[in-house]
């Protein structure tokens, strides 16, 4: 993975210095809460409900041992034990103490890290795909990009106060696994004619208050051109985007009004006068970051399914954790493994202090000390060796993030709501365990098959609702929480907003509310059709008129 | 007038605060200085605005309470999770004074039905 | 209002002058774009100086055709959150290569410093009570630079690569 080099530290160092003198400033009384909260938002701490919350960025959801212990020492010391992975590719501590902020920050400057605009509206932590270097399905690597990226993007002069939050995704599988599409931008691997690494640039997802769709603004980009090209995005967004209305004042909001037509024409008119000047790639430094992704040294090993099967035969449940949590690698005999942190009942994407320590030294047994961070709130190892799979999993059992549910309705997104958050209209989080309680029979979860479920607190979205196949938004009403249910959503490349079947549910019915979605999918559903495929077929209607039985009697 | 009480985040640590009788900053609801008529809201409003001067408090603002036989609880239920702690995480779930469940949004005395495990 | 032109506390040779109010027919003086429309030749006739003040919604492109005529460029912060002036300092200085004076008034708080100063502004009106010890700590507090602007420091990729040809 990316090693700093001198400047990079030095950055993350002085970074440091700068928020302990502008956090002592603070506590002095010289500047007032006003001034600081952009000063610490860029930083990424924020005030929620209860306390300060930090989001620490871990860029494009990498990760060493070396630095999830540091994370893990992070919550035992200055936390409260534990933290939370979020759905891009951060982490959240929900009470840190101000005053030990610099010293937390200082600590992780030691192993590379930062909270470096984790807030703000400036550029966001730059996600990428967690299975880059190791899926067969990859046309490249994204990680050396989304590098590239990070690095413009860290103290930027002139984007730091954007209209608004900036995300940016790379993708390099057409198999998205990022949610590229709803990203303020997206760049997305793809190879020319001649065989030469690009981009294709999209611009304008995003979910929030209105949830939208990226447009290709760019067919082919070459490689050297990356920066100067999202350079001129940047500045056309900067001067264009709205900013008497915070709910108007994301870049899709402009591509919106503009056309992707008009906005093309102003970013090529601008990326024409800068694409030749400093901004230009230099070969030698795509080529140093690069390196740093290089494939690890794997062992030749012949894939040989015998042990495993073996395994598989003797315990139903480690054969049912390799079907759901195990995907293949382009190494032969190594595969690629998923920890989900969705227990039955428990907090999506939560890891105690102990947990992240027995992921790190799992993670140098069997996977090169590497870790990753997916949009989904679990994490993966990206190098096992299918002979360690039975070993490893024991292990994972054992600390509880075996749960054989991944991408089942079990494993949940589901931001921290109302428990947590300053912005929740709703408790998202009871939800969720609720839901996983009442399908928590794995038998029925693998005979649902893939079933994504996305809960979200409050309209901002963090929980991904719009494009969860079933998707749940809390509102409040009257004092009353409520939960309104979306379906058909999709954030890959088949890009597709969920669809509002109707009236909000009470919290007393949101459960039976899934429930119904569900069995009404299974009753309909064709060979080998998962929910979203029926859900296309079918359209809403059944679903509808399951969920609201007295509205269709009313209207017969 | 409604009840009401001033509340913010105390600065150094982000910690749930409410004013309280002696002008201090209580982490306990039931110990706030309550706020009834508009001479208590001025004094009140003085002593919050020069926390907040003070960077002891960030932003105090006022909430809607009701109080009853010397319990004071928040009416919005946003509140209440603020006062009491983060439902989900039991562990840091300040007790309260009393059986009553402070975590029913309508503020009500029952639980959400719960589903079968 | 305290000036730090280049990170020095100076006084201020310009006047603003607000749109209704008279022009003063001798010194140095900055005028809205509406006026700078409106008595552009008359301003430019004159012996002393002139300058315009930009709002965040006017572009640098809006007195690309004047900068000859102008000895400064005033672009308005009117809440710090509204970054729009950044992109025009920018503009001023790297596009179309203006070397008088760009300042920053408005709501220009110390930990903007660094950032004004790599967009090409050398001048900022300050709250009271700055100092020039607080623009040199607030300037010198980050070394590194990843990003070409209009500060010509050498980039994190350019020192990188300088050995090599």
């Amino acid at each position: 993975m990316y090693r700093y080099d001198p400047l990079d530290q030095r950055l993350v160092d002085e970074r440091v210095e700068q928020f302990r003198d502008q956090v002592a400033r603070r506590m002095a009384g010289e500047i007032t809460e006003d001034e600081f909260k952009p000063l610490r938002l860029m930083n990424g701490l924020y005030i929620q409900l209860h306390a300060y919350m930090l989001r620490i960025a871990i860029p494009y959801g990498m990760l060493s041992s070396t630095q999830l212990r540091k994370l893990a020492h992070i919550a035992r010391t200055y936390d409260r034990g534990y933290g939370h992975f979020t759905t891009r590719q951060c982490i959240q501590f929900n009470w840190p103490k101000l005053e030990d902020t610099p010293e937390i920050l200082a600590e992780l400057a030691e192993v590379q890290m930062h909270a470096i605009q984790t807030s703000g509206n400036s550029f966001r932590n730059v996600t990428a795909d967690q299975y880059a270097g190791v899926s067969a399905d990859e046309i490249d690597d994204s990680r050396p990009y989304a590098e590239i990226i990070r690095q413009w993007g860290a103290l930027h002069p002139e984007f730091s106060y954007l209209p608004r939050k900036f995300k940016i995704a790379v993708t390099g599988s057409p198999n998205d696994r990022t949610a590229a599409k709803f990203h303020d931008i997206g760049v997305i691997l793809k190879k020319n004619d001649a065989v030469e690494t690009g981009f294709e640039i999209i611009i304008g997802g995003g979910q929030g208050r209105t949830p939208m769709i990226a447009q290709t603004v760019r067919e082919f980009l070459p490689r050297h051109d990356l920066l100067s090209y999202l350079e001129a995005i940047m500045r056309i967004y900067n001067l264009m985007g709205r900013r008497d209305n915070i709910f108007k004042a994301k870049l899709k909001i402009l591509v919106y009004k503009l056309g992707i037509d008009e906005m093309q024409k102003l970013v090529e008119e601008e990326w024409n006068q800068i694409k030749d000047g400093p901004l230009k790639l230099p070969q030698a430094e795509i080529d140093r970051v690069a390196a740093h992704f290089a494939p690890p040294p794997f062992e030749t090993v012949e894939s040989d399914p015998r042990a495993f099967d073996i395994h598989k035969f003797e315990s139903l449940a480690f054969a049912r954790w390799a079907r759901t949590n195990v995907a293949a690698h382009k190494q032969p005999g190594y595969a690629i493994v998923n920890l989900t942190l969705k227990p039955t009942g428990g907090v999506p994407g939560d890891a105690t202090a102990e947990q992240m320590d027995a992921v790190a030294d799992l993670a140098d047994r069997y996977s090169l000390g590497e870790i990753r961070v997916t949009h989904e709130q679990n994490l993966v190892f990206a190098h096992v060796k299918e002979a360690d799979l039975y070993r490893l999993w024991r292990a994972l059992d054992e600390i509880g993030f075996a749960t054989p549910n991944l991408s089942l309705i079990g494993d949940m997104i589901c931001c921290p709501g109302l428990d947590y958050c300053g912005l929740a209209n709703a408790r998202s989080i009871p939800v969720a365990q609720r839901i996983g309680k009442r399908f928590a029979d794995l038998d029925r979860q693998l005979d649902i098959g893939e079933l994504r479920l996305k809960i979200s607190g409050c309209i901002n979205a963090c929980g991904h609702h719009h494009v969860g196949h079933v998707g749940i938004l809390g509102v409040e009403r009257k004092g009353e929480e409520y939960y309104q249910i979306t379906l058909g959503g999709n954030p890959a490349m088949d890009a597709t907003i969920g669809d509002v079947v109707g009236p909000a549910f009470s919290s007393d019915d949101v459960v039976d509310a899934v429930e119904t979605v569900v069995t009404t999918y299974v009753k309909l559903r064709a060979d080998g059709e998962r929910f979203l495929d029926t859900y296309r077929r079918v359209g809403a209607e059944p679903f509808k008129e399951r969920l609201y039985p007295e509205k269709t009697d009313a209207a017969a | 007038m409604a009840l009401r009480i001033f509340t913010g985040n105390r600065v150094a640590d982000g910690i749930v605060v409410y004013l309280d009788d002696a002008g201090g900053w209580t982490e306990t609801v039931s110990q706030s200085r309550l706020v009834a008529t508009s001479e208590d809201q001025a004094a009140a409003t003085e002593m919050a605005d020069k926390a907040s001067d003070d960077a002891v408090v960030a932003d105090p603002y006022l909430i809607d309470v009701t109080e009853d036989g010397g319990e004071i609880r928040p009416v919005r239920y946003r509140e209440r999770i603020r006062a009491y702690g983060p439902p989900v995480h039991p562990d840091f779930v300040k007790t309260t004074p009393s059986d009553t469940d402070h975590f029913t949004p309508g503020g009500g005395a029952s639980r959400p039905s719960g589903d079968g495990a | 209002m305290p000036l730090l032109k280049s990170g020095k506390l100076v006084d201020d040779p310009w006047t603003h002058v607000a749109d209704e109010v008279a022009i003063p027919a001798s010194g140095p003086v900055i005028v809205g774009l509406k006026r700078w429309r409106e008595v552009r030749a008359a301003l430019i006739k004159r012996k002393d100086p002139v300058g315009v003040r930009l709002q965040s919604d006017h572009t640098a492109g809006d007195v690309v055709d004047d900068l000859e005529h102008l000895g400064v460029v005033a672009l308005a912060f009117p809440v710090f959150k509204d970054g729009r002036a950044y992109t025009n300092a920018r503009r001023l200085r790297e596009r179309h290569g203006y070397r008088g004076e760009v300042r920053a008034i408005g709501n220009v708080l110390r930990d903007q410093y660094l950032f004004m100063q790599r967009c090409g502004f050398d001048a900022l009106e300050v709250k009271e009570g700055e100092t020039e010890q607080d623009w040199q700590r607030a300037t010198g507090a980050i070394t590194v630079f990843y990003q070409p602007a209009a500060d010509g420091r050498e980039t994190v990729i350019r020192k990188r690569h300088s050995q090599t040809s």
